[in-house]
């Protein structure tokens, strides 16, 4: 069978009830291709046993990137490019650069970091995501199962396994 | 709500907090309650306050257009007060819009769930304040469309004459640009999910413009792990920042020489003002929108006592610099500078420092008694109080420590002319049609955080 195509979902009013079923279904050796919540829940990416977020880590080097360019700009061009004595201060006056320094790297961290964000989640204004189930932004857990991916599973296996964890509803839904 | 699993996660509950939404609300209740006004017609009371707006702002239109036509020789200013209402105008919209940042970004790390009714508009606030803001500096350079590309370090045919990187005014340039943009994106970082919550109740041509404006969003765990991620840090990196920009605001007076503005005490004192006349704001808007769309239980009362809780403590955090002020004038020695402290209380200007004393020292006290801190009413007044004597704080600073030069020929008044009026009534428009846009046409409150704090905080639970 076609990956990527035909899913079971399973879907969960609760939160607390949707992170037991992770686990549980995932004990079960069943793969999870996704969960959709309309909210964040705190603690469900643990259970999905996903890796933590690399985006701080882009953040800091989008805001050293700032630091480095600000005092490079400020000191070329006050200091090496058109060097002029303003109020008594060195040509080179550090302490008077921090401010726009400061700036720019939370300037450049801030956005560099979303840019980031954006690429990875694929966030565009004309991105066509698909929706696996149209109440997963309203009130409802949806949680993905990729037929293909569980290949040795029966299919009404994973569909009791679903329910047993307390999903309200089990459903097929397939893209073409 | 069905809550089916308190055996084995109980929510954390507490008698002693209150409920931050009320009503028995479930999570599709805070979609429909929140997502019908964007979907629905518009009402009555939105379009009267939407044709009010325009129409001041058309009418201070009128002093912008004169503005640029004939030069910034139409307002009031003369050679001892070369500065007036325009920055007096720049630094209170700025002050405004650090209430936003501090709702959305200081209080998210402090963990302070209150924030999720009220943090949408008033990071929307703070937008709509510093574009406010920023008008007045632009226009005050008299061609700002030369003017406002000068102001940043881009080669030129000057013989490579750079900005001055030493000046505070420069500083400033960085510092509201920088504020704008990052309030911005973090603004609209938490737009998306809401955005995507109205495409997937939509049809049509809504249907194709929230989904442009959700970007995609499909709620995936993942998506949320990163969106919580980003969030974090931008609160983070906006915390500082918000800090920096009144800071740098205030050394645009602090770093000069004038008596009265030679202060070190100028920026915790600024941030404070800020903050302040913000959550003041904050209220002034919250008090209005939660009427004029029903929100009730998603904006408590015990919201509104929070919020005056903060206004309590900003309000003495600016008392307390004001009489250190004072003390530190008398205590330096230096007869221009005890002269004009002594000529802010008794001068030609102390009406207006005495309405700054009792707007800003004395009003936010009673919000001590909590029969007036709970009152609505009471709360709306002194929300529109306090901003009253943030602006004369403002002109108080600005005004007379300038007007009295430091050779008495020089000495001079401030009168404002009709176009210094009609160019803060233009703000006043701008800032008003952009907040009621908003207010229809985005979801006011950020529906998706105020499902993440439904299950422990809201009244239904904590039964």
């Amino acid at each position: 069978m076609e990956r990527d195509k035909n899913f079971i979902l399973g879907i969960y009013e609760d939160e607390d009830v949707l992170k037991n079923a992770v686990s549980t279904v995932r004990e079960s050796g069943i793969k999870i291709h996704e969960v959709y919540t309309p909210y964040p829940i705190h603690g469900l990416e643990d259970v999905l046993g996903y890796k933590r977020s690399r985006l701080p880590i882009a953040a800091f080097l989008f805001g050293m990137l700032g630091t480095s360019l600000a005092l490079t700009m400020q000191i070329y061009m006050l200091g090496i490019d058109w060097p002029m004595i303003i109020g008594g201060k060195d040509h080179i006056a550090l302490p008077a650069f921090i401010p726009v320094t400061f700036e720019l790297t939370v300037l450049l961290a801030a956005f560099g970091m979303v840019g980031v964000f954006f690429v990875t989640t694929n966030l565009k204004p004309w991105a066509q995501p698909r929706i696996f189930d149209e109440r997963s932004t309203d009130d409802k857990h949806v949680m993905a199962i990729d037929i293909a991916n569980n290949a040795s599973l029966e299919l009404d296996r994973i569909k009791d396994v679903l329910r047993g964890s307390g999903a309200v509803e089990v459903n097929n839904k397939n893209f073409d | 709500m069905q809550v089916t699993s308190h055996d084995q996660n109980p929510p954390v509950t507490s008698s002693v907090r209150e409920p931050l939404v009320t009503g028995g609300k479930t999570y599709g209740d805070v979609t429909y309650d929140i997502a019908r006004h964007v979907e629905g017609a518009p009402t009555k009371s939105w379009m009267i306050g939407l044709a009010v707006s325009i129409s001041v702002l058309l009418l201070g239109g009128l002093a912008l257009v004169t503005t640029l036509w004939e030069g910034i020789g139409t307002w009031g200013l003369n050679k001892t007060v070369g500065w007036a209402w325009d920055i007096t105008n720049f630094v209170w919209w700025v002050g405004i819009g650090h209430a936003g940042t501090l709702i959305s970004a200081v209080l998210l790390l402090f963990r302070q769930k209150w924030r999720t009714s009220i943090n949408r508009a008033a990071e929307a606030m703070t937008i709509f304040a510093v574009m406010c803001a920023a008008l007045f500096p632009l226009i005050h350079m008299g061609r700002p469309w030369i003017g406002a590309i000068w102001v940043f370090p881009l080669p030129n045919t000057f013989g490579s004459l750079w900005v001055n990187f030493n000046s505070p005014l420069l500083w400033d340039v960085f510092a509201i640009s920088t504020y704008f943009s990052v309030s911005l994106v973090f603004w609209y970082i938490g737009l998306i999910p809401d955005f995507a919550t109205i495409r997937d109740r939509a049809t049509g041509l809504r249907k194709n413009i929230y989904g442009a404006l959700s970007m995609g969003w499909d709620g995936a765990a993942r998506s949320w792990m990163r969106y919580e991620s980003v969030s974090l840090i931008l609160a983070g990196l906006a915390t500082p920042l918000v800090l920096s920009v009144h800071t740098i605001v205030s050394m645009d007076f602090a770093t000069s020489v004038i008596p009265g503005w030679h202060t070190t005490i100028f920026p915790p004192y600024f941030v404070a003002g800020a903050i302040f006349s913000g959550f003041a704001m904050v209220l002034t808007l919250m008090i209005i929108t939660r009427k004029l769309f029903k929100l009730e239980n998603y904006i408590t009362i015990g919201h509104i006592e929070l919020m005056n809780i903060v206004i309590i403590i900003t309000g003495s955090i600016v008392g307390i610099a004001y009489i250190t002020e004072l003390f530190v004038a008398w205590y330096s020695g230096v007869p221009g500078e005890q002269y004009a402290f002594l000529n802010r209380i008794s001068g030609p200007y102390a009406w207006a420092y005495w309405i700054m004393m009792t707007c800003n020292v004395i009003s936010p006290q009673v919000f001590w008694i909590k029969k007036i801190r709970t009152s609505i009413v009471a709360t709306f007044i002194l929300s529109i109080v306090v901003n009253i004597g943030m602006w004369f704080e403002r002109f108080v600073i600005i005004v007379t420590s300038l007007h009295r030069d430091y050779l008495p020929s020089s000495w001079a008044m401030f009168y404002p002319t009709i176009y210094d009026v009609g160019l803060y009534l233009f703000t006043f428009g701008l800032f008003f049609t952009l907040f009621l846009l908003f207010a229809k046409f985005f979801p006011v409150i950020n529906m998706s955080e105020i499902k993440a704090v439904l299950k422990s905080s809201s009244d239904k639970t904590n039964k």
